[in-house]
């Protein structure tokens, strides 16, 4: 069969530095590719040079993709812009901002087919839009971006993209910003495409459970290059190469749970409830609430992890911002190691903070980005009173530093000059020097590729090993939660639905809406 | 010659020696904190950051110099032995500029001219009246031989700059090779040239007054580089002291507003949009006329011009300043609201750091960018929006020199045929040279104190 797209010794720079260092792959009709790599490794800069729609600093030096019969490299940019939607379409990573907020989705997909077919019918519109699933289409096609859900969104993306009928489709991460139940949705949806439509798909990713969902064909991408390429089964089966070895064993392998511990319990959460006031008007009535945290119930033990599992919306953070008092309560008590302390004033409440404190998601935002690591870390210290002599101050900072990972030599740096995860670690190491009891873990993996989301759990398991932490794991994440917590809540518009120890909450789940999620999570096939 | 004069000091001349104080401490401040010390080294290491500087540095030194005001004592000729002083409040500049005072012509005259611009009638030597265009009495006097005129003036420019530049090179060369430290990585080079060309502009300047009007001259006969270096100093204070009217209040509202919300943000936001639904124009003009009002009735607290036109002239900067800051205001309350929900801000509460301190360590050095931005755009705002002032007649004192009354009058000196050029475009350049150096500076202090920005160099 003759190759639909194929790229040839692609290579791509940027001021001297080489990006994307000769890749060479195939794309058949009908088929997934999978390119897979964590972030950096050139697998979107690659789909952008096949639209050639890469930045101005970005350059091509070498290499050829053609499509069909043509050289895309070769085309004019008018030709190229008869390809673009025509023959390759993309789908992107956010579609919050991906589609234009102040035109109807009908308006936006209407644009595409005018562009290319040089009509639009709203009949055409309609049709595409209950292809990819949209309930209501023919009502919907006048709604606007906001009045859908993310998930929906990704589908108005889709039928966007297919508006024109186009031979390869790329994706880049669609679904990354969403839900695991929205994600197998999707990626269902996709599949049915291009078995209809006999599209062929070059999906990229970082999500090893997706590609061993979707994809006919893997290429594994590292620092630019392609390290192995492979049909899925046979990746699956045996990695050839040993950094692909490493990106399907970070996943931890379903069937090793850990041991509910003895139950003391450190933290106590009854029928907490966080409501927001909806004000209307020009005095701030207030017109009702929005209850993000509607009644949950829950305890965790020292030395002991509580994962609350969620999807977006369903009100875990909120709750964690609640027991932090960064959250007023609207009802319910928590109790922190035997006292009652939800009605504490922030006065009162100062002395606590020492004993819980908090890891957020994003290491970007976390640090204030204009203070050194030294500063970070002191700044706890400094607030909650911990005051001891400075060359003590410096010993410990030196000797945390240290312990996360880093080096005492990264102290005068600055947050940005760090990777992801070496800024979680500083977040680590800033939560930790307060010697607190209990730390509220918010998604601090989500946003780390795959293989340092391990290193990063595995630190936050050997410190609550050390010091006896007790750790609160927010996340959406079901795959890591057997390698890591104890328990497990799950979460769902603002109550907990179901929870239980790990073991028995994953294996056996009770709950309708916890089935649901785990049967959504993509599984890697094992052969180990 | 000493007893003869006795200070004086204009309210003017407080502010500027104050804030020259307040520059002292904060210079001290930053050598005594390591990691402020780099980061402003590294600003005074890039070419264009050195350079701008000490071009900021030259039009303050005048405006300092400009600021020293004394009188002198008239003799005695009552008798009575009280001690008289002049009226006219002299200052340190004015003795420096003494070439180009009193020399002044009866009208415009082009640079460098040695005939007049205006064509006047005069009795010619063979007894018949004639329309003619007259020698000028300072421009050029030295001349017997009228042709003489361009080959004079590039002689004595090369002589002047050969004079000059004779020391300047060897005091390069002295400190290249005796007192430059391999180690500091200051741009020299850039320095020297920097340095080399101000001394020698002023130089130049200055000599050439003894015979021209460098610049020419105004209607009534002035020098027009003396108005226009005197100018200096009243474009110097009020860009930079109504942009520090404005500061504290943009800052501590808008920061508080986008802070602490509710209330405090409904109280700040009603102040400002009932002051900006005010026509900017209109509040100044009245405020002004109010300032004119209370000085024509309080004569005895204005015993001198220059005390009048000072008073003016301050009470015009807080007035600018007071009616400008809602547009900071608002840029900074908007940084603030998104500040305050990113994590580190929240990292921050939950390590409970007090309010005091997050705004100070976490919201206040992450708006600098923003300010620094304000700032420069403001200052140069300011100076331009005093030329509009002037325009209208409620800008400075008409006997204080400035920009603004120099670009006022060229309205009439343009629509002249042939156009009288040079009074504009002097105030033109030297401000440009300001507005443009100040602007260059801010960029390179905004590069150097955002870490995002600086860090990828110095990395590896």
């Amino acid at each position: 069969m003759k190759p639909l797209l194929s790229v040839t010794d692609l290579r791509i720079e940027a001021a001297g530095t080489r990006l994307v260092d000769g890749i060479s792959f195939d794309l058949f009709p009908g088929e997934v590719f999978a390119l897979v790599g964590e972030s950096g490794s050139g697998k979107s800069l690659t789909s952008l040079a096949v639209m050639r729609l890469l930045a101005d600093a970005l350059q091509i030096t070498g290499g050829d993709v053609r499509l069909g019969s043509d050289s895309l490299f070769a085309l004019t940019e008018t030709q190229m812009n008869g390809i673009r939607g025509r023959r390759i379409a993309m789908v992107f990573q956010e579609p919050q901002s991906s589609l234009n907020p102040v035109h109807t989705i009908g308006q936006q997909i209407g644009e595409v087919l005018k562009l290319h077919r040089g009509q639009a019918k709203r009949q055409d519109i309609v049709q595409l839009l209950s292809e990819v699933g949209i309930p209501d289409p023919g009502d919907r096609v006048d709604w606007y971006p906001h009045q859908l859900s993310g998930g929906q969104k990704q589908r108005v993306m889709i039928a966007m993209a297919l508006a024109c009928e186009p031979d390869v489709l790329i994706a880049d991460e669609p679904t990354t910003a969403l839900d695991v139940t929205i994600q197998k949705q999707i990626l269902d949806l996709m599949n049915t495409l291009r078995k209809s439509r006999d599209l062929a798909i070059l999906l990229i990713t970082h999500d090893m459970g997706v590609v061993a969902e979707m994809a006919d064909r893997v290429a594994v991408m590292r620092h630019g290059r392609i390290l192995e390429q492979a049909s899925c089964e046979d990746f699956f089966r045996q990695p050839s190469h040993e950094y692909s070895l490493q990106l399907i064993h970070s996943l931890p392998q379903p069937g090793e749970y850990l041991q509910e511990s003895g139950h003391d319990p450190l933290l106590e959460l009854k029928d907490v409830r966080v409501w927001f006031a909806q004000r209307k008007g020009i005095l701030q009535r207030i017109a009702g609430y929005t209850k993000a945290v509607d009644g949950i119930t829950l305890s965790i033990g020292r030395g002991e992890t509580l994962a609350l599992v969620g999807e977006s919306g369903s009100g875990k953070s909120t709750a964690g911002r609640a027991i932090l008092r960064l959250e007023d309560i609207a009802g319910g008590e928590i109790w922190f190691a035997g006292n009652r302390i939800d009605h504490l004033s922030q006065g009162a409440f100062h002395p606590l903070r020492k004993r819980i404190q908090v890891i957020f998601q994003d290491p970007f935002s976390s640090m204030n980005p204009r203070m050194t690591v030294r500063e970070i870390i002191e700044e706890g210290m400094e607030s909650l009173g911990i005051r001891s002599a400075a060359q003590e101050r410096e010993q410990k900072i030196r000797r945390l530093i240290e312990r996360v990972g880093l080096e005492a030599g990264h102290l005068d740096r600055f947050p940005h000059e760090f990777s992801g995860g070496q800024r979680q670690r500083i977040a680590i190491a800033r939560a930790i020097a307060v010697e607190p009891e209990l730390i509220i873990c918010d998604e601090p993996t989500s946003a780390l590729d795959v293989s340092i989301r391990g290193q990063v759990l595995e630190l936050l398991q050997e410190l609550q090993n050390e010091m006896g932490l007790s750790y609160l794991f927010i996340t959406h994440d079901l795959s890591i939660i057997p390698h890591l917590a104890h328990r497990v809540a799950v979460m769902r518009q603002g109550v907990i639905v179901e929870q239980g120890d790990t073991r028995s909450l994953m294996t056996a789940p009770q709950h309708e809406y916890t089935q649901h999620l785990l049967a959504a999570v993509p599984v890697i096939p094992q052969h180990a | 010659m000493f007893n003869d004069i006795r200070l004086a000091f204009l309210w003017s001349d407080y502010l500027i020696f104050a804030l020259v104080l307040a520059l002292v401490a904060f210079v001290v401040s930053v050598v005594r904190n390591p990691l402020a010390r780099a980061r402003w080294s590294q600003v005074f290491r890039s070419r264009i950051g050195a350079s701008s500087f000490l071009i900021i540095g030259f039009y303050v030194v005048i405006a300092l110099l400009d600021s020293l005001h004394f009188q002198t004592r008239l003799e005695d000729t009552t008798g009575s032995g009280a001690e008289h002083y002049s009226p006219e409040v002299r200052s340190v500049l004015d003795v420096a500029l003494a070439p180009m005072q009193g020399n002044d012509e009866r009208t415009y005259s082009a640079p460098f001219a040695i005939y007049s611009f205006a064509k006047e009638t005069e009795e010619m030597a063979d007894g018949t009246i004639a329309r003619v265009y007259p020698r000028l009495k300072h421009g050029g006097a030295h001349l017997e031989n009228t042709s003489e005129h361009t080959a004079d003036i590039v002689v004595k420019s090369l002589s002047v700059i050969g004079w000059w530049l004779i020391p300047c090179l060897v005091l390069i060369s002295l400190h290249h090779v005796f007192v430059r430290n391999a180690a500091s990585r200051l741009p020299w080079p850039v320095i020297y040239v920097t340095l080399t060309t101000i001394v020698l502009v002023c130089a130049w300047a200055l000599e050439m007054s003894r015979y021209y009007h460098v610049l020419g001259t105004d209607k009534v006969g002035q020098d027009v580089l003396y108005q226009s270096l005197k100018a200096v100093r009243t474009g110097v204070l009020i860009g930079t002291l109504a942009t520090l009217v404005t500061l504290p209040l943009a800052v501590l509202l808008g920061i508080s507003a986008g802070y602490f919300r509710g209330w405090v943000d409904d109280v700040v936001q009603y102040i400002y949009t009932t002051l900006n639904s005010i026509p900017g124009i209109l509040l100044i003009a009245a405020s002004v006329l109010l300032i004119d009002v209370y000085i024509e009735t309080h004569p005895e607290q204005f015993k001198l011009l220059s005390d009048r036109a000072d008073f003016k002239f301050i009470a015009l900067c807080f007035i600018l300043g007071m009616t400008s800051w809602t547009g900071l205001c608002r840029l900074l309350r908007a940084e603030t609201l998104k500040l305050s929900q990113l994590e580190y801000v929240q990292a921050a509460h939950a390590f409970g750091v007090s309010h005091w301190r997050v705004l100070m360590r976490h919201i206040l050095p992450n708006t600098t960018h923003i300010i620094l931005i304000a700032l420069v755009l403001d200052f140069s705002g300011f100076v331009l929006a005093e030329a509009v002032l002037s325009y209208i007649g409620v800008g400075v004192d008409p006997s204080m020199k400035s920009w603004g009354n120099m670009i006022n009058e060229a309205r009439a000196e343009l629509a002249r045929d042939p156009v009288v050029w040079w009074s504009v475009t002097a105030a033109f350049i030297l401000m440009f040279v300001l507005v443009l150096a100040a602007n260059l500076f801010s960029d390179r202090v905004r590069d150097a104190f955002d870490p995002r920005m600086s860090g990828s160099g110095e990395q590896k």
